[in-house]
Formats: structure tokens, sequence, C-alpha cells
């Protein structure tokens, strides 16, 4: 009796199952409880729109351009977005990574994640608006009239590259430490000048985590909320996707076509991250450094 | 692109030194290396030869003194410039490139024609054995082949000078012989003037012209081989190549030599400089024979069997270590007498 059992939790050991194992239980019970059940949830809810049949609300969406629209509008913030910051990350991550006070740096660059998007959205507004401090200096300076860089496209981008480059800033340093820095010293000897050696050494390696950082970045982006509220014109240029949804949530009390234009967003976003993520696979994808034999 | 060619006559450094904040890590090193020569930097890790290979590599820049290449002046030019090639300690091949790829990454920078690039990849690649291996990736090789690719990378270019950091450093012992063989092999094959930077005397040895002992970051002394086994310039080198025996003494003169007294025994040593009464003694284990009339008498502490013979730590009356090797077989407890040549007695300044 002793020795089934022991045998038995001895084969549960040989497939990695043992007591440890239970302690995933509550994380995957949140997992169920607080993601997968709403999205299943609002999936069937979207199937039952409040007139017409199962397919009505997305009928509906793709027939009204104040509403598929919104894909595009959506698109063009987020797009540029992240590829800004991953571009801008690359090469402050190449540096820092040199840097000996590493940790004052990447504290500060963090910091914008601490303050949350209301808090930079309020900086923002006060700061880039049309009596704020930049506006000032520039007509000091002689431009004639104010740069309006709040309530529109910019505004949004602006404190969209705020709050998502120290994001991507951190995770493409922690890509670019991963590589070991005499491949870079051994391209040097071998006659590389730093931009070949970029190109033919650390871009390469740095690709598949860069794929990673472009899908995490863009889903931040394409989700955006409220910065395109308090800093665009939520009416217009800046009327993205989850505003839509919310409206018609909360202001329209249309449940299932929130939850459709909830659906159709993560569609997009499924789209983008799997052409991202298929993408890195035709490229190296083993361990930047190579060991000992 | 390289400005060096490898048609130089001499490698000059005039007293580089390098410092690291408040600590001076190189101190002023001044050696000529002729065209063809194999020079070893040897010393105990933390001795600053990994500096000072990177600063004639460029990877790092000396703070002070010169480097020349016959009459161009280097040290102020960047890595890529220099043209040397390197075999770092950790192979540093890039991961994402196949083993062809890695080998021809220096003739792709210069922009040779392809046909040129493939068929001197060929030849690297046969120099080092490793022709069915050109399509795998590094991580698909042992450590002995990625040694190999990191050899045949670094000459391929047909480098004036090439730089070894610790080469063998991460192999087992029977690859280290064989890869040992194998750098000894290349370098006679194509007569490359090659630095090798090792802690590992014997390797230094067996590679080497000439060998430079670093100690603290200064250069302790230079020679053949030959003159460092068996004439150390001073107490610290005679330490670091195996005088295991150094012992604090005083000496009188006598005929042959200087009399000095070892455990309570007097010995007929060679001074190795101009001594005074205070010396301290170097003597090799492989130099202390036991034998029946020896004036030391010690008693033996331990006693390693190492094949051969063995080797074995005694202890006389004052509590003194004397390491030596015997053919006999010796037991803890037991006395033994020991003598030493008077050629193999060592006696330096104190």
């Amino acid at each position: 009796m002793s020795a089934a059992r022991l045998s038995l939790r001895r084969r549960l050991r040989e497939h990695g199952l043992d007591a440890v194992t239970l302690l995933v239980i509550p994380g995957v019970l949140f997992v169920l409880a607080l993601f997968i059940y709403p999205f299943l949830y609002g999936l069937v809810l979207s199937f039952h729109p409040k007139e017409g049949d199962a397919l009505a609300n997305y009928r509906r969406f793709f027939s009204d351009p104040f509403l598929y629209d919104t894909i595009y509008i959506t698109l063009q913030i987020a797009v540029p977005v992240t590829l800004l910051n991953v571009v801008l990350s690359v090469p402050v991550a190449l540096r820092v990574r040199l840097m000996k006070h590493q940790r004052l740096l990447t504290t500060i660059l963090v910091i914008p994640i601490t303050l949350g998007t209301v808090m930079v959205a309020e900086g923002l507004l006060t700061y880039l608006g049309p009596r704020g401090w930049l506006n000032r200096s520039l007509l000091e300076i002689g431009l004639s009239e104010p740069v309006r860089l709040t309530h529109n496209y910019w505004g949004v981008m602006l404190s969209l590259v705020i709050s998502g480059f120290p994001f991507t800033f951190l995770l493409t340093l922690s890509y670019v430490t991963g590589i070991d820095p005499a491949l870079e010293q051994a391209g040097a000897m071998l006659g590389a000048r730093a931009r070949e050696r970029f190109r033919r050494i650390l871009l390469p390696l740095l690709a598949p985590g860069l794929a990673i950082t472009l899908a995490l970045a863009f889903v931040q982006a394409f989700t955006v909320f409220p910065s395109a509220i308090l800093l665009g014109a939520p009416a217009g240029p800046t009327r993205v996707i989850s505003i839509v949804a919310y409206q018609a949530a909360f202001e329209q009390y249309d449940y299932p076509l929130a939850s459709a234009i909830a659906m159709l967003m993560a569609g997009v976003q499924v789209v983008i991250i799997a052409a991202l993520l298929g993408a890195r696979t035709l490229v190296f994808r083993g361990p930047a450094s190579t060991g000992k034999g | 692109m390289a400005i060096a060619s490898r048609d130089f006559r001499e490698l000059r450094l005039e007293g580089i030194s390098r410092d690291f904040g408040q600590v001076r890590a190189l101190r002023d090193v001044t050696l000529t290396i002729e065209r063809g020569e194999f020079v070893a930097l040897l010393g105990p890790s933390g001795c600053g030869k990994s500096t000072a290979l990177n600063c004639i590599a460029g990877l790092l820049q000396v703070t002070h003194g010169a480097i020349w290449l016959d009459g161009q002046r280097l040290d102020e030019t960047g890595p890529e410039e220099r043209g040397f090639g390197m075999v770092f300690q950790n192979y540093a091949l890039f991961p994402h490139m196949t083993v062809r790829r890695n080998i021809g990454f220096g003739l792709a920078t210069q922009r040779r024609p392809r046909a040129e690039i493939a068929r001197r990849v060929d030849e690297a690649l046969a120099l080092v054995q490793l022709e069915e291996h050109a399509h795998k990736l590094p991580g698909q090789l042992s450590g002995g082949q990625q040694q190999r690719v990191a050899i045949a990378r670094a000459i391929v270019v047909e480098p004036p000078l090439v730089l070894m950091d610790e080469p063998l450093s991460n192999l087992d012992a029977k690859l280290r012989l064989e890869m040992r063989a194998e750098v000894r092999r290349i370098h006679t094959m194509l007569g490359c003037s090659t630095i090798y930077v090792t802690h590992d005397q014997e390797e230094a040895l067996s590679l080497a012209d000439r060998i430079l002992v670093l100690i603290d970051g200064q250069m302790r002394q230079i020679g053949t081989p030959e003159e460092l086994y068996t004439r150390p310039a001073n107490p610290d080198v005679a330490e670091f190549m195996g005088y295991r025996n150094l012992v604090d003494s005083r000496a009188e003169p006598a005929d042959g030599g200087v009399a000095v007294s070892v455990c309570g025994a007097r010995l007929i040593g060679t001074p190795m400089q101009a001594v005074g009464t205070q010396v301290v003694v170097a003597i090799r284990p492989d130099d202390m024979r036991v034998t029946g009339d020896g004036p030391i008498a010690a008693t033996v502490e331990i006693a390693e069997y190492h094949g051969r013979d063995f080797y074995a730590v005694a202890r006389d009356a004052d509590g003194t270590n004397l390491y030596f090797r015997s053919e006999q077989r010796v037991r803890p407890g037991e006395t033994v007498r020991l003598a030493a040549a008077p050629a193999r007695v060592l006696v330096y300044a104190a």
C-alpha cells in the first residue's frame, strides 16, 4: 500500500509534479477568475446583440466609419509610438550599459512609470499648454504663435512616449546587457567599426528581444485610454478604439456592442503580435554568448 | 583598412602603464617583440597581464607610454585600425553565425572579394581541421572546437600579431595539452608573431620563445624559458616558477659560492645577485634529494603519490616546511635526510 503510494509520488515527480506545483493553484484560479472568465463572458456576450442576429454587432462596427475608423486612428498613434520608443531605447540602452552610475540613471528613467498616466497628462497639459513654460519660452525667443501640443494627436503621442519609453528601455537594457561585451570587442579586433558591429553583431542578437519589446510596447500603446481623453481630441483625431468601447458600454449602455469592440481590439493586437513573433522565428534565437564547451 | 602589415620588424612597448582610478594595474612595461616571436606574458591572476594584452590590442587605452609598430605609433588608434588578431578567453565567437561566417568575418570587414574569402576560409578550416563543422553554429561545437574556430578567425586575416588571452584555461586537462600542441603547430606553420597571456608556467615554458613575468603590474623578469626556469631573477619570480622552498637565512662566503644555513644545516648555494649576510634561499622540490648522508634532517608530514614519484612535505626541528620529491616511497612520520646540489640552491639578497 505504502509502496504503491511512494511510487505514484515518484512517478509524478518524474513529470515535474511535486508539492511545489500546488503553489501554482492560486495563480491559476486568479487568472481563471479575472481573465479567462471575463474574456469568455465578453466573447459570448458580443454574439448576443441588443437586436439582430449573432453577428449584428460586428456587422454594425464594420459598416459605420465612425466606428471602424477607430482601428486606423489607434494604429496611427500606436505604431509610430511603439517604433519611436524602441528605436530610442536601443542607443540609450547601449550607452547606459557602459555607464558606472547605471542604477541612478535607470531610476530617473523609471520615474514616469511610477507616476501614472493621469499625473503625466496633468503635467504635460501645464507644461506644453498655450500658457505653459514651453510656449512662453518659445514666444520669448520670437515665435509668433504658440505651438499646439495638447488636445491633439501630438499630446497623446508625447504622453505615450513618456510613459512607454521607460518600459521599452528597461526591457531593451536587459536584452542588451545579455550580450557578451567580448563579442563587440572581437568584432573590433577584426576591423569592424561601430556601425558595422551594430549591424552585424548586436542587431541580430538583439532582434528576438526587440520583437518581444515591440509586441509589449504595442499592446500598451494600442490600449491607450486616459491620455487620449485628457491630452487628445477624443471627439476627433484621437478617438481611439478604447474610447468607442467605453462610450458603447457606459454612455449607450450597449454591453454587447462594447464587448464586440473589445474583441476586435484584442483581434488587432493578436494579429500584430503574431506577425512580430512570427518574424522572430526567422532570426537566430539562441543565447547571446557562447559559453565554455 | 588595417594600418599594420605583416612585414613589420618589431613591436615596441615603451614604458606603458595603465591606471584604473587610483589603482595602477600595469606599471612601466617596456618590451620589444621581433617578428615571428612567441612571447608569453606570465603571472598570477590579477597581475596585469590581461590589462597589458588589452592595451596592446587597443581595447584599453594606455595611461602612459607608447606602442610602436616599426615607425608607426599605435597607442592612439582604435582596435579596428591596429589589425591584430585576438583569441579571447571565452572565445567570443559570434553565436548567430556559422563557423564559416565567424572565420570569414574579418575578411568580409575588409571587403575582400567573395571568392577570396571562400578560399581563405577553406584554408583556415583545413588548418584547424574543422572542415566538416563549417556549417554548424558555435553552440553546437565542443570547447576545443570552439577554441579552434577562435584561432582560425584570428589568423585568417594574416595579422602582424596574434594576441591570445588565456586561450586554454577553459578546457579540461587532456584537451589543454592537445590544444597547446595545436597552438605550437599553427605558430610554427604560419610564423605569426604571438603574445600569449597565461598564468600557467608550464604552458608558457612549453610554448614561448621568451617569457615576460609580471607580478603586481610590474615586469619582474624577461628571458627564455630556460633562463626563467633555472635562474629566476628574484625570489618572487622564483616562487612563481615553482621554487616552493623559500627560506630566510644568513650567508657567508665559501668555496664555490656562499654558505647558507637551511633548517640548521649548512648548504653551499649559488648567489644570483650581490648578497649580504641576510639572504633568501630558493630550492625547487625537484632539486631536493633524499640521501642517507644529506645534511638536512626533517620529518615527513604529508606524502602524495604522484605516479612516477612522491611529492612530500617534511618539517624540521624548528617547524620550517620543506617540499621535496622522492622516487622512493616516503611515509608520514619517517625521518628523511635531504641534500641539494650547490648549483640548484639559489641565493638572493633579502
